[in-house]
């Protein structure tokens, strides 16, 4: 192969530093598979540090008539019953023990009176379940999970970015990509490779993801023969940020509905009476964000074109303690005191369901050697995810995906590493410095933001969608000749050039996604099909690649076994 | 407010570089990090930044602005007096390795000799909210490393080999005041991380954007039990006879 490349070889090699790739390399290396982590950013930056509600679990601590049936009811009715309900079981029965084990590695959760790990409510949960830190739960996860895998002595690539996956024949054999601060290539040779990459929010105009969620997990896996799922589920979080200008989209904790929150349009109105009368502010996220979307077109929105949150009811010292991360991010950003008055939020574009169809027990996806685990992967959430359960979703499958991921290396022997494949992967990088004219890919981005934001959007109707699908084909011939300015030394401009491939791929895989399902389900709404369609509850969208061709085909969700469907239909 | 700000941007590498002028339009409630932002989308695509959620959770976008150490995403233009320019450099007591961003790995470095959270044998994983409350202050770090930037025993006197800085005696104290934890990491602060090297200056503290109180409730008490450790001929003894946690 080629030498003047530097390479690393691993057993296991994990892409992406989040809950789900650090909980994959903490059991690949318990196996005794030796492990690689590589991360686009710095280690502990990546979303899971965002989080913030909490760790849904059925512990109990809380409510006592809380089991794991009741977990997976609500997380399949959330999900529309489009979910994979293998998964969702799984999901609900490891939950617990996996949230035990973070406590015995050294996360500290707040307490009941009697001393064990509180619980508090959210959306769509029927008890309290959501094992939590203040509003600061994802960054005791992150920190728990990075310092156990760093002392057990994974080797962490930080600032290295994946931008093609090596094949040998039919199976995985290792990863190509770069240093963002030498701009110098990396191969990385490997017997199993984890996606665990996260999403896609940076496709949208109006989002509360950082930079790094381009989808490239999805893209490279798709680009390696991958089947991708459940596309047209994209989650618009209820509760972003709409003012001022900057922070347009920043998140806010739906913790702040769950300790009690009401939302309020322009007129006073208490309005999800209108919308779920029964659950309230604690509907599914997709029930709340189109309301207050909805609320906002007709007129009844606030001065900055969203609606009221307000939790200053309580009492100001419990706000602060409960909800500390959002008392300082509205004194200091917006120049509101949430423990004073209301908070002004609109929908933000949050989080994929979609992503890298997997087998419910290993996380194996559909190509050898590459499995995918988190918000990568597909399947727990259906058509909606509930909040709480992807923190959960990222210890439980993040820990089945390096499980199975050692095995499987080690069930192998050898891989070989085809040098023509990391010449075009080389190529590829390389091409925008070489253009004389071009365009910015800073404004390519902007306006694939735009696209998606106007055309792939809460509310959907065919026609939209295919001007969607039409502007995305000018823009990935755009994007085809892009420039790139100055070195290669930790240059975002370059980077961003390669991560728009990325998004325009998964967008695509979204838009066509949702042009096909001709009904209304979770977080997929077709105003010019607002009902349910008894055949689509019974496929799922499966998005492969056929040569330069996206194709798409569906298939059907095997029957849930009887035991299941007795807690479901209970 | 003025319709425009100028900025002050340095831009260079480890060989060294220069501050280079950007003008940028003003917005409501615009912040550090969106005027950077506006000089890659529009001014230079190869402007070099780190940055996460920008909302002030990752402590990825560190510098100084006007010579303060900041976060980026929380530095508000309108508190800036904005009739000057707005000089935007990177941490000073980190290599640059572009513009504004530095080589923190050593950070990472000096974490790995932190013994992890142990608990002990046979605990029942019961704790009470106000021993829990003591120890999460810490946990909030989220190791924007400003701490680490301001500190003179690093900034000045360029003691990274002999000296831990505040971020990791503010993780060591998370791990120490743990009510189940079984180590003891006195040892460790007193001849690794060198915490008689601080002074108690409480720089760290005035620039920790998550309000930690690092000198009083962190460096403070474990200077404390190094002291009662080593220092204490009782617990000398015990120490030699046993070796293990005294307080």
């Amino acid at each position: 192969m080629n030498e003047k490349f530097e390479t690393h070889e691993h057993d296991v090699l994990i892409i992406g530093a989040g809950g789900a790739g650090l909980r994959a390399a903490i059991e690949a290396l318990s196996q005794g598979a030796s492990v690689g982590v590589v991360c686009k950013s710095l280690l502990g930056k990546a979303h899971t540090v965002m989080a913030e509600g909490g760790i849904a679990a059925a512990m109990a601590n809380v409510d006592a008539a809380d089991d794991w049936r009741t977990h997976f009811r609500d997380t399949m009715r959330g999900g529309k019953f489009l979910n994979n309900w293998r998964m969702a079981q799984i999901h609900a029965q490891e939950s617990p023990e996996r949230v035990r084990e973070l406590e015995q590695w050294g996360a500290l959760f707040d307490r009941t009176s009697s001393g064990d790990i509180l619980q508090r409510a959210f959306g769509g949960h029927t008890f309290k379940r959501l094992c939590h830190v203040g509003d600061r739960t994802g960054l005791e996860m992150i920190r728990t999970l990075q310092d156990r895998g760093v002392h057990l002595g994974i080797d962490v690539y930080m600032e290295c970015a994946m931008t093609r996956l090596l094949k040998d024949g039919e199976r995985i054999s290792g990863a190509f990509g770069y240093w963002r601060e030498t701009g110098r290539f990396v191969v990385f040779k490997a017997k199993a490779i984890v996606m665990a990459t996260g999403g896609i929010g940076k496709a949208w105009r109006i989002t509360s993801n950082s930079w790094e969620y381009t989808g490239d997990g999805m893209a490279l896996a798709y680009d390696a023969g991958a089947e991708l799922m459940d596309m047209e589920f994209v989650q618009f979080h209820p509760t972003g940020m709409v003012w001022p200008p900057g922070v347009q989209g920043i998140l806010v904790t739906e913790a702040v509905r769950g300790e009690g929150g009401v939302l309020r349009n322009n007129d006073g109105e208490r309005f999800m009476e209108r919308y779920d009368p029964e659950k309230m502010e604690l509907s599914t996220r997709d029930v709340v964000a189109r309301a207050i979307y909805t609320e906002v077109r007709e007129g009844r929105g606030t001065e900055h074109g969203g609606a009221y949150l307000d939790i200053s009811h309580k009492p100001a010292d419990y706000v602060k303690r409960k909800l500390p991360s959002m008392y300082h991010q509205f004194r200091e950003l917006a120049d509101v005191d949430i423990t004073q008055g209301p908070m002004e939020v609109g929908p933000t574009c949050h989080y994929m369901m979609g992503g890298i169809r997997v087998d419910a027990e290993s996380a194996r996806s559909t190509v050898p050697g590459l499995f995918a685990a988190g918000e990568a992967a597909a399947g727990l959430h259906g058509a909606n995810r509930l909040g709480g359960n992807s923190l959960s979703d990222l210890l439980v499958f993040g820990r089945r995906a390096g499980l199975a991921a050692a095995e499987d290396a080690k069930r192998r022997g050898p891989v070989t590493i085809d040098a023509q494949q990391i010449d075009e992967a080389t190529r590829e990088l390389l091409e925008p410095f070489e253009r004389a004219e071009g365009e910015s890919p800073y404004q390519i981005h902007r306006d694939l933001e735009d696209v998606m934001q106007n055309n792939v959007g809460i509310f959907r109707n065919a026609e939209d969608l295919q001007k969607g699908l039409m502007e995305l084909q000018k823009l990935k011939e755009r994007a085809a000749r892009v420039k790139v300015e100055g070195s290669r030394l930790f240059n975002p401009g370059w980077h961003l050039a390669r991560d728009l491939k990325s998004m325009l791929t998964v967008s695509e895989a979204v838009a066509l996604s949702a042009r096909e399902r001709k009904e209304s389900r979770g977080a997929h709404s077709r105003i010019d099909h607002p009902d349910y369609d008894e055949t689509w509850s019974k496929q799922n969208n499966i998005v492969v690649r056929d040569g330069d061709d996206m194709k798409l085909k569906q298939m059907p969700i095997a029957e849930m076994p009887s035991e299941l469907r007795e807690i479901d239909t209970k | 407010m003025p319709t425009n700000a100028t900025f002050k941007i340095f831009r260079g590498d480890r060989d060294g570089g220069e501050l280079v002028e950007y003008q940028v339009p003003i917005a409501p409630g615009m912040v550090v990090l969106d005027a950077l932002h506006y000089v890659q989308a529009h001014a230079a695509s190869d402007l070099a930044v780190r940055w996460n959620c920008k909302a002030g959770k990752c402590g990825s976008c560190s510098a100084e602005v006007n010579g303060r150490p900041r976060l980026t995403c929380k530095t508000r233009l309108d508190a800036l007096p904005l009739n000057e320019p707005v000089v935007v450099q990177p941490m000073k007591s980190f290599p640059v390795i572009r513009d504004l961003v530095t080589d923190v790995s050593w950070n990472y470095r000096v974490n790995k000799k932190i013994p992890p959270f142990s608990p002990r044998k046979d605990v029942e994983w019961k704790m009470d909210q106000r021993d829990v409350d003591r120890v999460q202050e810490f946990r909030k770090c989220i190791e924007c490393f400003l701490c680490q930037n301001v500190c003179h025993v690093l900034r000045d006197h360029n003691k990274q080999e002999q000296f831990g800085g505040p971020r990791f005696f503010v993780r060591v104290a998370g791990l120490e005041m743990h009510p189940l934890d079984a180590v003891s990491r006195t040892q460790l602060l007193k001849d690794e991380l060198g915490v008689g090297f601080c002074n108690i200056t409480k720089c760290c503290s005035e620039v920790c954007p998550e309000e930690i109180h690092i000198t009083d409730n962190a460096i403070i008490p474990l200077k404390e039990r190094v002291i009662d450790d080593y220092y204490d001929p009782v617990n000398w003894f015990l120490r030699k006879l046993g070796g293990k946690k005294a307080g």
